[in-house]
């Protein structure tokens, strides 16, 4: 068979529909991800001692276990005691949990990296300490956190592939059912691979762009550790 | 039959998992080391096609899944070189180790250029070659100022080695899934498998720790730089 015709004709069709698949994981997953993260970092910076205990625990169990083993439990485990998910579901809420537990991480060091002075002076204003971390540290913490969220959104973006393991045919699986079906190998892969280079450059990209756009003028990342 | 008496009978199984997780991780992160470093050194000091070509090996094995590096790897690249018989252990074992070059390497670069240049006139000028400077002045310093960073490396490696599993590599998540198949126990033989995951995490994480701390040179922490 033509190498050309193979591509175009059989293998890219195939992927277009597992893309289709990669990028509905993706787009359930990461807000949730994100709103996870925030939370848990909240909790753990300035929740009270069992909140702040119960996030860090929530962190160190979920960044010591494969993510892999986590799919499983959500998806072969759950039924045993009486819980059944869908592939995907298993899968997004895998990932929600992941994607969350590690951009708490992020979240927590600029929230940490935000001067005390900035929490008295808005209290001093009359805000309450909910209103002080919504309205003064957050949104300039979460500024800070962009690089950090937006590495660890490109890692959603390739481990969403490990969803496969657990019979969802995303990007990875359409291309692993095309090369099994035709044993053409590694030129199938390598598009599969390509596919994902391109998600990962054009995140990259967006990542660049939104910081620039969201900005604050004269609060540089140096400038404002100089607060 | 109980969780406890399941874990006792499969134990040789599990044990044998535990090694080829350890295997794994051991093995790719040598191979990380022996080839980062002298991609890093290549990206600082080389010349303009050596660092294109390094840049273009780091974007293509960080850009890719782990799971389409091994498939690429065990069902294309190894058997189209003649290599189909190569166990999935080693093929899975040099994927990640790969891989983890690329990552490794920009960790080991950013140390590097975190050494200020200085050094290097001041190394010249005492009439060491540049090749003596980098290695007794500039490596010295740059690997302690890495090692923090590097010893992430550890625990990506090991949640990453568990997706071996994929190529059946008998590794520790192999070695679980074949257990609740055999015995029909899910839930509380994978939640051991997650605690014995946890405690190769955390307990290796405490030996590259505790090695920070034994090469520190008094008075030359990262932040003294």
């Amino acid at each position: 068979m033509d190498q050309a015709v193979f591509i175009f004709d059989i293998l890219l069709p195939a992927l277009m529909q597992g893309l289709v698949i990669t990028l509905q994981l993706i787009v359930f997953s990461a807000p949730f991800g994100l709103a996870l993260g925030i939370g848990v970092a909240t909790g753990r910076q300035y929740g009270g001692p069992i909140l702040s205990r119960a996030c860090k625990t929530f962190v160190l169990l979920i960044k010591g276990t494969p993510l892999l083993l986590l799919l499983f439990i959500l998806y072969f485990g759950l039924p045993s005691i009486g819980i059944t998910l869908s592939a995907f579901t298993a899968s997004v809420i895998g990932f929600i949990l992941c994607n969350g537990a590690y951009n708490s991480e992020y979240i927590r060091g600029a929230l940490i990296s935000v001067k005390d002075g900035q929490m008295i002076a808005a209290q001093a204003l009359g805000m309450t300490r909910a209103q002080a971390i919504r309205n003064v540290i957050m949104p300039q913490a979460l500024r800070r956190a962009i690089p950090g969220l937006s590495n660890e959104f490109i890692y959603l973006i390739k481990y969403s592939s490990l969803a496969y393991m657990i019979t969802v045919v995303e990007l990875s699986g359409a291309g692993k059912n095309v090369a099994t079906k035709y044993f053409i190998y590694t030129e199938t892969f390598m598009v599969v691979g390509i596919v994902y280079l391109v998600l990962v450059t054009i995140t990259t990209v967006a990542v660049n762009i939104l910081e620039k756009r969201v900005a604050v003028p004269g609060m540089s990342r140096t400038s404002a550790a100089q607060l | 039959m109980d969780v406890l008496s399941i874990l006792i009978d499969w134990s040789p199984y599990i044990i044998a998992g535990i090694a080829a997780t350890l295997g794994l991780v051991l093995i790719a992160l040598g191979i990380g080391v022996l080839l980062g470093l002298p991609m890093a050194l290549g990206q600082v000091y080389g010349s303009r096609p050596v660092r294109w070509v390094i840049g273009i090996y780091v974007w293509f094995f960080r850009g890719l899944p782990i799971l389409v590096l091994l498939f690429l790897f065990w069902f294309g690249i190894f058997p189209g070189l003649g290599l189909g018989d190569v166990p999935a252990f080693v093929v899975g074992a040099v994927v990640l180790g790969l891989r983890g070059a690329a990552y490794q390497s920009q960790i080991f670069r950013g140390a590097i250029q975190s050494i200020s240049e200085g050094q290097m006139i001041a190394a010249r000028s005492l009439g060491m070659s540049r090749s003596t400077a980098i290695r007794s002045v500039i490596l010295p310093q740059a690997m302690r100022i890495a090692l923090p960073g590097w010893s992430n490396e550890y625990p990506n490696m090991l949640t990453d080695s568990a997706v071996c599993y994929a190529i059946g590599v008998a590794e520790l998540l192999t070695v679980t899934s074949r257990i609740v198949s055999q015995t029909y126990v899910t839930m509380p033989i994978f939640l051991a498998a997650a605690v014995i995951f946890i405690i190769l995490n955390y307990g290796g994480l405490k030996l590259l720790h505790g090695l920070e701390r034994r090469i520190e040179i008094p008075g030359f922490g990262s932040g003294a730089v």
